[in-house]
């Protein structure tokens, strides 16, 4: 188990002192301006040597991605922008970060814009975090006052932070999405190339990184890549927030290290299953957009990119659901569906038609008011979405569909037979789609 | 995506401008942006002008579209593609949002939405009667470690019970909402394990004190100030959240199944050795009887395919011939001389005017049997086993028998004497409202055939001329109680 000196956020659960002055006290903003002093590839190579992958879902290598920015800064600024669009459900982790430790935040964006030449970062909060965003701006206004940003600040790099915010948009927590919107328009993603790191926010290079990948630079580049290359496996470096929710005891947001075992994780910090082990039926380990997978595939499973991924998941952005055997599995695929068709943006045919398809087949599958060959053609389905679509929201909704069937499908035949057994108690129902 | 449009006209305002204070902070915020790039702003300001106005009006899109100088419709396309954005009127004491996405419906989302429906209105987006309440199922509000959760107005309620909720509601409603204090309600600190800390326990100490003296109490995760057996036993009661509320019964084994078959596993045994006989014979079992036979893509359009040469085909071919005869040539046999044949059906008018209808829909019936006959062909012989997955009432073939009974009049004969009727098939035979042998052996062919569709007997009922042997068994052995 992780210990608390190997732990970057100290205020996770904001039950310490909030203020600049106590968090100067907990070592943030401690030698920021060495750091920088350092250069740019020092940062950029001590941050691939962390192996720190993207805790936004994708896992993308961040030391990398600080490298696609152009070398020098043209005719057009360079913006980092910060997704603190949390929308994944499952997922609350950067809210803590941003109500309770939004200092590691700020130092974070001061040295990544630094990294990338940037002299502003946009971070955009979710609509509905209100008190996060508050206290985000709370803490940004205190370092402005403290001379921790702005012009000619101690961090040396001058430096603006804008908190902006979008309103209920889950496909905004996609990077090009989420420029659009914070340009002022409806946040449909565009397409790629160009990247962002040449054509982003405005026309001009920008890099989006997820909060948490943000927050936790300024303790590695303090204490070191090779610090945080040595918890976890290879590959799957560092420490990690993972939220745990559904049905265990005690469900909580806790910082742990890479690769560690999911009957751990729960044993721990978790108070167990509801019911015990034995009453553990699926788990959805990163998020409603990765396939769920049976209890017993995940119990001594490592949690963390490859390990999950060998049980053919992934672990997204950590967020754990928990589901015991009380749990109709096909409804909760079914609202995962429904969480889709809702928030698809309606820019590609086959996501606007097909999240909206697949919910109303499967809901049809939770009373087993189908047929068994529709399995086959809702499975057939989700491979037509997923991959045809500008943005990954088609595969977020094609997946946990394909992990239900995969590991489900004789609970959803015993449905259509018992619905079938009782169909002569069933009036038709005449429903018009939409 | 969701279908989102205005208000219509009549909810409309005349007119929206910010209030003094609004106003100089919409300029500020318009001023973070770069250069030509205000029009970043907007949905900052047409946020600041919902908190003001409870919603967005019309007159508030257009006012900010004049402040950002932007296309009206641009604008628009903002406000009604964020769900944010109330596009109607909301409640003016509360609007509840409830979240009902998976990780909160696990945790009894679905509870907290019963309490909405019955304390403000039975439809989300509608005020209850006062207007001063109204509810919406939200997607995912980012708090699923404190699941399940409502958001009113900024603030979140977590960790919730349905009579927490209520409480709440009727706080709001009081206008007291302000009393209510954010976050968990389970007197857990954030997102802290219930049962206490299990990393970062430094400073943990302080903090208890420091509550206790400011509030009186410390923070539930602690094992101080909890009670007795605090911090050790803190257990979520089980919820009906994630139970199914289908006809299926998904893990109540005390549930009886409404269906018709299947009592036990003798029962199930006995099905298998049914259908093991039939696939002896050349059949494919059907997938209801099995309960797990897979069809492949390649079966889907086999199926489709059959399923357009029509339900009502299944079964074999002299079946279905025999019906077409019996039902088109006799049927104004039935008709004249009915009091013969049928004895129990001549009672009275009303009876002979049911008769009649019936012999139509027999016609009807015998009709349709000889379209398909003629349109189908034998060609299709081979596909009749891959359907009939399920008994379709409507559409199938025969005519169900009239005589059935709800009880056995007198004691119930041994229907297993006939060839072709193990204990399975009685069972399902006495289920169905079948108990003696006067009542099989006055059948007319196309009931028979409806039972052999009901059984998915494919054919063999009337194969085995079970009417013939009921005949022989009734006039051998038993005679018709109600006779004697």
């Amino acid at each position: 188990m992780l210990q608390d000196k190997d732990r970057i956020f100290t205020n996770i659960y904001g039950l310490r002192d909030k203020s600049l002055k106590a968090a100067l006290k907990r070592g943030h903003f401690d030698g920021t301006a060495d750091i920088i002093g350092k250069g740019r590839d020092w940062i950029i190579n001590e941050m691939k040597a962390s192996g720190l992958r993207g805790r936004g879902g994708a896992g993308f290598p961040t030391g990398l991605k600080w490298s696609f920015m152009p070398k020098e800064v043209g005719e057009r600024p360079h913006y980092l922008v910060v997704n603190a669009d949390e929308s994944e459900p499952g997922t609350c982790k950067d809210r803590e970060i941003m109500r309770n430790d939004p200092f590691t935040l700020i130092e974070g964006c001061v040295i990544a814009g630094f990294a990338m030449g940037a002299h502003a970062a946009y971070i955009y909060i979710r609509g509905e975090y209100v008190r996060e965003r508050q206290a985000l701006q709370r803490a940004i206004d205190e370092c402005y006052e403290q001379g921790y940003l702005g012009r000619d600040n101690k961090c040396g790099w001058d430096y603006d932070i804008i908190v902006h915010h979008g309103a209920g948009a889950y496909i905004c927590g996609e990077e090009t999405a989420l420029l659009e919107s914070l340009e002022g328009k409806k946040g449909q993603p565009r397409l790629k190339p160009p990247f962002p790191a040449n054509v982003g926010l405005y026309g001009c290079p920008t890099t989006v990184n997820n909060v948490e990948s943000i927050a936790v630079a300024p303790t590695i580049l303090r204490r070191g890549g090779s610090w945080f290359a040595g918890i976890g496996r290879q590959n799957n470096t560092g420490t990690k927030l993972f939220c745990v929710s559904g049905h265990v005891e005690q469900p909580c947001t806790v910082e742990e290290a890479m690769s560690i075992p999911f009957r751990e994780l729960i044993e721990k910090h978790c108070g167990g299953i509801r019911g015990g082990w034995d009453n553990l039926l699926a788990v959805i380990p990163g998020g409603s957009s990765v396939p769920l997978v049976p209890g017993q595939d995940i119990i001594d499973a490592p949690m963390d990119f490859d390990g999950l991924r060998e049980i053919k998941t992934s672990l997204g952005t950590a967020a754990v659901i928990v589901m015991d055997k009380s749990t109709d599995i096909v409804k909760a695929i079914a609202r995962i569906s429904y969480f889709y068709k809702h928030e698809s943006c309606g820019q590609c045919t086959p996501c606007r038609e097909g999240t909206g398809w697949m919910w109303r087949v499967m809901e049809r599958m939770v009373t087993g008011h189908a047929q068994k060959r529709e399995i086959d053609m809702l499975l057939d389905v989700t491979k037509q979405v997923e991959g045809h679509t500008i943005c990954a929201l088609g595969d977020a909704a094609a997946w946990p569909i394909q992990g239900l069937v995969r590991h489900f499908r004789a609970e959803i035949e015993r449905r259509i037979d018992e619905f079938s057994h009782n169909a002569h108690d069933v009036k038709p129902v005449l429903e018009a789609a939409e | 995506m969701s279908v989102r449009r205005l208000a219509e006209e009549t909810a409309q305002p005349a007119g929206f401008a910010f209030t003094e204070e609004n106003a100089a902070w919409a300029e500020a915020t318009i001023r973070k942006y770069p250069e030509g790039r205000q029009q970043s702003a907007v949905i900052p300001l047409l946020m600041r002008a919902q908190d003001q106005e409870g919603w967005v009006t019309k007159a508030a899109i257009e006012h900010v579209a004049e402040m950002l100088e932007m296309p009206l419709i641009r604008v628009l396309e903002v406000a009604t593609f964020y769900t944010q954005f109330q596009l109607h009127p909301v409640g003016t004491k509360a609007h509840i949002q409830v979240c009902g996405t998976t990780p909160c419906m696990l945790r009894g989302a679905e509870d907290l939405k019963a309490v909405c429906r019955k304390k403000i209105h039975a439809e989300q987006f509608h005020r209850n009667e006062k207007g001063s309440l109204s509810w919406e199922e939200v997607e995912c509000l980012g708090a699923c470690v404190n699941a399940p959760m409502v958001m009113i107005f900024q603030d979140t309620y977590e960790d919730l019970t349905p009579e927490r909720l209520e409480e709440i509601i009727d706080l709001f409603d009081a206008g007291r909402g302000e009393e209510v204090k954010p976050g968990p309600q389970n007197g857990r600190h954030l997102s802290v394990p219930i049962g206490g800390l299990t990393t970062l326990k430094g400073d943990y100490d302080d903090l208890i004190e420091e509550q206790e003296r400011d509030f009186g109490h410390g923070p539930a995760n602690g094992s101080k100030a909890q009670g007795e057996g605090a911090g050790e036993t803190v257990s979520t009661p089980p919820s009906e959240a994630g139970r199914p509320d289908t006809e299926s019964t998904e893990s109540d084994p005390s549930l009886k199944s409404p269906g018709k078959a299947a009592d036990g596993n003798a029962d199930q045994r006995g099905e298998e050795r049914e259908s093991d006989e039939l696939a002896a014979e050349g059949h494919k079992p059907a997938a209801g009887q099995t309960g797990g036979e897979r069809h492949g893509p390649d079966d889907v359009e086999d199926d489709e395919e059959s399923a357009d040469t029509g339900r009502e085909t299944s079964g074999d071919f002299r079946r279905a011939e025999a019906a077409a005869e019996d039902a088109v040539i006799p049927a104004d046999k039935h008709l004249a001389d009915d009091d013969g044949h049928q004895p129990p059906r001549v009672a009275s008018g009303e009876e002979t005017s049911k008769v009649l209808s019936e012999s139509t829909d027999t016609l009807a019936e015998g009709r349709r049997a000889v379209t398909s006959d003629t349109t189908t062909g034998p060609a299709h012989d081979d596909r009749f086993e891959s359907e009939a997955e399920e008994p379709e009432p409507a559409r199938e073939p025969g005519d169900k028998p009239a005589d059935l009974l709800s009880a056995p009049q007198g004691e119930a004969d041994d229907l297993k004497q006939i060839k072709g009727i193990g204990p399975v098939i009685e069972g399902k035979l006495n289920d169905l409202g079948v108990f003696h042998f006067w009542q099989i052996a006055k059948w007319r062919e196309t009931e028979l055939i409806w039972i052999d569709d009901y059984l998915n007997f494919r054919g063999r009922a009337v194969r085995e001329g079970w009417i013939e042997q009921a005949r022989d068994l009734q006039s051998g052995s038993q005679s018709r109680p109600g006779d004697a």
